[in-house]
């Protein structure tokens, strides 16, 4: 009986690691069903899904106009202080002082990615753009601003 | 932190070593401090605050808008269901009527967590245990469930999609496909889990009648979870409190009594395929409508106290609001599954060897952000 048992349990074993032998076997002579990728080579085909959340970006169009008009809803709703807006006055060809972004500062290295200063913007001036790969090897590359020189408000933008 | 020689071995000659606060099969920053007698465990000490956030005092100055996306960096694999907890409790204090659209995507999202949940840890316990092949292959299908979050929440596990009221915004329109391809290459692959894994002598020797936790246990460590439901204890909150149209779906609530690492694994293994069941009755017929609730801009609580549970993939989360009124929390405090479940390791690990305490933090299957926040 306990000998019966012995051989029993050796055969068992024996037959559990086959199966699973089999499976990574099947997988060895079938290298077409392997799935990973090789990163730093594929970058060129790299296709990241639309919503990624990689940066915020703020993008102009080919006038170099931007549609922030310094609101501040997104400095208030971003919950670890990534963004600070610094405005100015502007007098407009009518006369008219008007408020206006002078630098829109955005700290890449404090910002998690939330997309919650997207939200609440309510002019859709700031979007998540797909870049990730951020490294840098000084700690002040990572704080950027986003209008770019020259840029100014689009017109009818309020 | 070192311990002197006179620590190391104590009057009574017992040897005491600490695994982690790096140890890879702590899976994180825990560190266990064990009294060892040869190679048999005599007492464990769990010792907690290396990866301490402060997440609930955080939480005392951010908007009820805000103190969402940081729950997501609490149990990270369960991220959607903790945003969910916190989007609950602000939707029952304000009385939101959540859109039936909003509700069905949520528990779409949840499961999917759940189940891609549940195949990291099958993934860990091979690796933990020494198997490294059947973490591959459970990454295959763990890869294409995070693409999908990747594609309808921006990110693939810090997705912040929950907001009060509803969600961040709407499917995206081949969302239904997608998860039909994923858990049909799931059903497909699913035999394969059991081949390599769970149906190996070894792995199963290692498992049967280690760390045996009773139903009594349980209940006193405050254990929840798959872990408590391996020992025979019902407390799906899924099913006990439901909550976001739990209640009109038809799932069952795996059970297994006998409380060691195997149950543990069977209750696991058979609870990924209930999430994929509870996928597969919603994907077809997500209502139509709104998918968020019209909510004022700046969220204010009525004075009082407000608390919600959810199911994550690893127990009970409960969230405590206390408000004065005012636009942010004035306490904050959550509930979280494995600070409860990682009570159980000492007590269940007396006894054995060192290797098997191994096995056991491989089944109670901690996430080390949650226990500290
Ligand atoms: S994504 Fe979030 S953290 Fe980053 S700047 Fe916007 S609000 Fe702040
Ligand atoms: S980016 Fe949007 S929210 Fe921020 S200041 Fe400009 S307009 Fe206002």
């Amino acid at each position: 009986m306990f000998i019966k048992e012995y051989f029993g349990t050796i055969f068992k074993s024996i037959k559990s690691l086959l199966t699973g032998m089999k499976l990574t076997g099947y997988y060895f002579i079938h290298p077409n069903k392997i799935i990973t990728e090789e990163y730093p080579e594929n970058r060129a085909t790299l296709n990241l899904p639309e919503r990624f959340r990689g940066e915020v970006i703020m993008p102009h169009d080919e006038k170099n106009e931007h549609q922030c008009t310094g609101c501040q809803s997104c400095e208030l709703s971003c919950p670890n202080g990534s963004i600070k807006i610094i405005t100015k006055q502007e007098i407009q060809p009518d006369g008219k002082k008007k408020k206006r972004i002078d630098t829109w500062v955005y700290h890449l290295d404090m910002c998690t990615m939330c997309g919650m200063c997207v939200e609440a913007c309510p002019t859709t001036a700031i979007l998540m753009g797909n870049e990730f790969e951020h490294s840098q090897y000084e700690k002040q590359y990572l704080k950027k601003v986003l209008n770019k020189p020259g840029s100014r408000l689009k017109d009818g933008v309020e | 932190m070192l311990l002197g020689e006179e620590d190391c071995i104590n009057e009574e000659g017992e040897f005491v070593i600490n695994i982690g606060p790096q140890h890879p099969s702590t899976h994180g920053v825990l560190r266990l401090k064990v009294w060892l007698d040869g190679e048999t465990i005599k007492k464990v000490e769990p010792h907690l605050g290396y990866i301490h956030r402060s997440i609930e005092k955080m939480s005392e100055s951010f908007s009820y808008r805000q103190f969402i996306y940081i729950t997501s960096r609490m149990d990270y694999l369960s991220a959607h269901m903790n945003n969910q907890a916190c989007a609950l409790v602000v939707e029952k204090a304000l009385q939101v009527e959540v859109p039936a659209r909003a509700q069905a995507i949520r528990i779409i999202l949840c499961e999917l967590s759940r189940l891609s949940s549940h195949i990291l840890w099958f993934a860990s316990a091979g690796l933990d245990l020494g198997g490294v092949t059947p973490f591959f292959y459970a990454f295959r299908e763990r890869e294409a469930i995070n693409s999908i979050m990747e594609e309808t929440c921006g990110a693939r596990l810090t997705q912040n999609f929950m907001v009060p009221g509803g969600v961040i915004t709407d499917l995206q329109p081949d969302f239904p496909k997608r998860i039909k391809e994923v858990l049909k290459q799931f059903k497909d692959n699913y035999h394969e889990y059991n081949e390599i894994l769970i149906g190996n002598v070894i792995f199963q020797n290692r498992m049967m009648d280690v760390g045996v936790l009773t139903k009594e246990d349980a209940i006193a460590l405050g254990c929840t979870g798959p872990v408590a439901r391996a020992s025979g204890l019902s407390c799906d909150i899924r099913k006990l409190y439901p909550y976001d149209g739990y209640e009109k779906l038809k799932f069952d609530e795996i059970l297994v009594t006998g409380g060691d690492s195997w149950a543990r694994c069977q209750v696991r293994m058979a609870e990924m395929l209930q999430s994929v069941n509870i996928i597969e009755q919603l994907i077809d017929n997500i209502p139509e409508g709104e998918f968020v609730a019209k909510t004022k801009n700046v969220l204010k609580l009525p004075k009082g106290e407000f608390y919600q549970r959810v199911e994550t993939a690893r127990g009970e989360l409960g969230v405590y609001i206390v408000s004065d009124g005012s636009a942010t929390p004035y306490r904050c405090k959550y509930r979280s599954p494995n600070f409860a479940n990682l009570s159980a390791i000492p007590h269940i690990s007396k006894g054995h060897k060192i290797g098997d305490l191994i096995a056991i933090m491989a089944t109670i299957d901690l996430i080390i952000p949650d226990i500290d926040r």
